[in-house]
């Protein structure tokens, strides 16, 4: 590479303070500012990842999830886009970075895995030339050493004969192993953090698990962060340490991944669990569904955003907005005026199948009181 | 799993595939892709049939040659009592009414000029079904059965609706002419779950409302097993196994089913996911398609028989069939695997 690499203080060379979260987002608000309004795509989320952990994003379509990690990363445009809040990795503030010092910690500190391998590789660039781009950028390895590393991380991707297929374009591999090249090129100048943004909802079951291992044994191998981005909570199940579940741009339940799963809350959570079909259920077997759909984020609802929806809401929903409260677990926190499980909650749920309110008898035809998860 | 035969097959049923064989020229290099070889299946009238597989196994091609689009190289598709492989083309046309089919992108499988009206009433006024009022009031009735509002959605164009609203606008151009059977290609693959399970739910109020024979073509087992009557497992063209759901998960008699079945990410953090037992590789070409049985290149259980010899279907339980040399049954419930 001709071009002259920037020196700045990146973060790992300014001495890394080994203790403390690898990754704090506080209140952190992304606008655009669109010709019919404002759009409010993510409004005050915060977190902290540890290192080594998996945070587990889930929502909808257009619950924020994919702009809440874009944010993060700093890749959205700077034009018409309001961004608020502070994002400190490894204690270092990056929200006020610029371009061109986000780029040094692009690749070499966080990397990014999307949604569709096809639309994020180079069509008319050997998948090598894609491995060694940012090696020969960052680390300044030259040709010889950078193809050698190329070739290691195809063979740690899981991909076969990598001397060989080093020399392909992307078209010439299926959907799994462009998700494998897409993972050997954010890997590649070891990432301490990884985005992967939906990384398998374009592929099939057998593939899509042979993926999530695949993530999950080099997170092992590297001591990696992940966040990982679904809508669907039976990927995150088994692979994430916390989760954290967004509607209409803002987090409503937080918690590690068991806990989350034994006493959820809020019941957008348990809506989105109930409606994916189960194995364990006989065939036939009605689906819980969420009437209606995402709230407009231009002019969300007054109150609650998911009370339209809620089989739960009552009188106060519709008015006040729940804030984020702790629940009675470590780390387990929920934005609901009548939970899930309390008997809040339940007389609620009650009151509302009893006034025939449309929400609760759709979340009531498979049978609410059954356990969730069962 | 890849296995030929026809034991698997009833008689008596409203859909009848027998020995399908669809290839497509590679080229000009004489090769071909073997897409479906010789595959058999039935379809009982009002029965769902859920057809699963991966990527490239050729369940949309069984889908779409069932439907003669195109039509298959080899065997036959009879429904309703006719073979629609002899059909020529104004025959076959004739048949089209009665069979519909619904794909997996909603929005590019809508015309994005037309307003949903044009695009729900076309098929009435090809075939000048009843008076235009008459036409407008089946309109209305199918896109209230599949939950839109027709005062609203008549006038807009598909990039008003969301994914899940496209779907049911495919559904309802289906439904508009009474077909007997609808093909639906992983109409639930493109959708978030939540949508999904709109859609999935739909699909059963529809089938029970217009008395529907269905064939569910997805890649998660989960899904089909969820709206299916019978479940056939296909592997690179070939039929593996076909069961009825429950019997199907409660005992995968063939180890492709198997690994299908333990790919599924279960929505319980108890239950750590094992990459112990999970299928390794992917799906073979099928220009060149394995010898003997096609699945045992990635089966744990292959041995040098399963090269050198198909396995055929066979019955190991009740509405149990399976195409395996070695299946995952007991002993004793399994009557014929002693003998060969």
């Amino acid at each position: 590479m001709a071009r002259k690499k920037v020196v700045l203080t990146s973060p790992s060379a300014a001495g890394d303070k080994i203790d403390g979260p690898l990754l704090e987002v506080e209140d952190i608000r992304t606008h655009f500012l669109t010709p019919s309004g404002t759009v409010r795509a993510v409004d005050g989320v915060t977190f902290t990842l540890d290192r080594g952990k998996t945070l587990g994003v889930v929502g909808e379509s257009g619950s924020g999830k994919t702009i809440l990690s874009r944010s993060v990363m700093g890749l959205l445009p700077t034009r018409n886009v309001l961004r608020r809040g502070a994002i400190r990795y490894q204690g270092h503030s990056i929200s006020d970075y610029s371009q061109q010092q986000m780029r040094s910690i692009w690749g070499t500190e966080m990397g990014m895995i999307f949604q569709d391998p096809m639309t994020s590789l180079n069509p008319v660039m050997k998948i090598g030339k894609q491995i060694t781009e940012s090696l020969r950028y960052h680390l300044d390895m030259d040709k010889g050493e950078a193809r050698e590393t190329a070739i290691a991380l195809l063979t740690s991707v899981g991909i076969p004969e990598p001397g060989q297929r080093i020399d392909e374009y992307p078209h010439q591999l299926s959907g799994g192993m462009r998700q494998r090249v897409m993972i050997a090129v954010s890997l590649a100048c070891g990432p301490r953090l990884l985005f992967a943004d939906e990384p398998t909802t374009a592929l099939d079951v057998t593939v899509q698990a042979q993926i999530l291992d695949l993530l999950q044994a080099q997170q092992v191998e590297r001591h990696m962060a992940i966040i990982l981005v679904t809508h669907d909570l039976g990927v995150v199940a088994g692979r994430t340490d916390d989760i954290a579940v967004m509607y209409a741009g803002k987090v409503v339940e937080k918690a590690p991944t068991a806990v989350l799963f034994s006493e959820m809350r809020m019941p957008y959570t348990e809506a989105l669990l109930n409606s994916i079909p189960k194995l364990e259920d006989p065939s036939h077997t009605r689906l819980q569904i969420i009437g209606g759909r995402p709230p407009d984020l231009i002019n969300p609802p007054t109150g609650c955003n998911f009370s339209p929806r809620c089989p739960y809401a009552q009188p106060k929903c519709f008015v006040d907005e729940p804030p984020l409260r702790d629940a009675e677990s470590p780390g387990h926190q929920f934005a609901c005026w009548y939970p899930v499980g309390t008997p809040e909650g339940r007389q609620a749920l009650e009151d509302n199948v009893a006034a025939v309110f449309p929400a609760a008898l759709l979340a009531t035809e498979t049978g609410l009181d059954q356990p969730v998860g069962a | 799993m890849a296995g030929s035969g026809t034991a698997h097959l009833r008689g008596d049923a409203l859909l009848t595939v027998e020995h399908l064989l669809v290839e497509f020229p590679v080229g000009r290099t004489g090769l071909k892709v073997n897409a479906v070889t010789d595959l058999s299946l039935d379809i009982a009238d009002g029965e769902t049939v859920g057809l699963v597989g991966e990527s490239g196994c050729g369940k949309s091609t069984t889908g779409r040659a069932i439907m003669q689009f195109p039509k298959p190289t080899g065997g036959t598709v009879v429904f309703d009592g006719t073979d629609l492989t002899t059909l020529n083309g104004e025959e076959l046309r004739r048949t089209r009414p009665a069979m519909q089919m619904i794909f997996q992108d909603p929005i590019s499988s809508l015309n994005p000029r037309r307003t949903i009206g044009d695009i729900v009433s076309e098929p009435l006024n090809i075939w000048k079904r009843g008076t235009p009022a008459e036409r407008a009031a089946r309109v209305d009735e199918v896109l209230d059965a599949v939950g839109l509002d027709p005062a609203v959605a008549k006038a807009k164009r598909p990039h008003e609706f969301s994914g899940g609203q496209c779907q049911r606008i495919a559904i309802a151009r289906a439904l508009v002419l009474e077909p007997k059977v609808i093909i639906c290609d992983e109409p639930v693959s493109a959708l978030d779950v939540s949508v999904q399970a709109q859609i999935l739910n739909l699909l059963e109020d529809m089938k029970e409302r217009y008395q529907l024979t269905m064939v569910f073509i997805a890649h998660d087992l989960a899904v089909v097993k969820n709206v299916s009557d019978r479940v056939a497992v296909m592997y690179l063209g070939k039929m593996c196994e076909v069961a009825s759901p429950d019997s199907l998960y409660a005992a995968p008699a063939h180890p492709y089913t198997r690994a299908l079945l333990t790919s599924i990410p279960v929505p319980d953090p108890t239950r750590r996911p094992d990459p112990e037992g999970r299928l390794q590789g992917e799906i073979p070409s099928p220009v060149m398609p394995p010898s003997g049985c096609r699945f045992r290149t990635r089966c744990p259980l292959a041995q040098e028989r399963c090269a050198q010899e198909e396995p055929q279907m066979r019955r190991v339980a009740d509405d149990h069939y399976v195409a395996c040399h070695f299946p995952l049954v007991d002993a004793a419930a399994e009557p014929a695997a002693a003998t060969v």
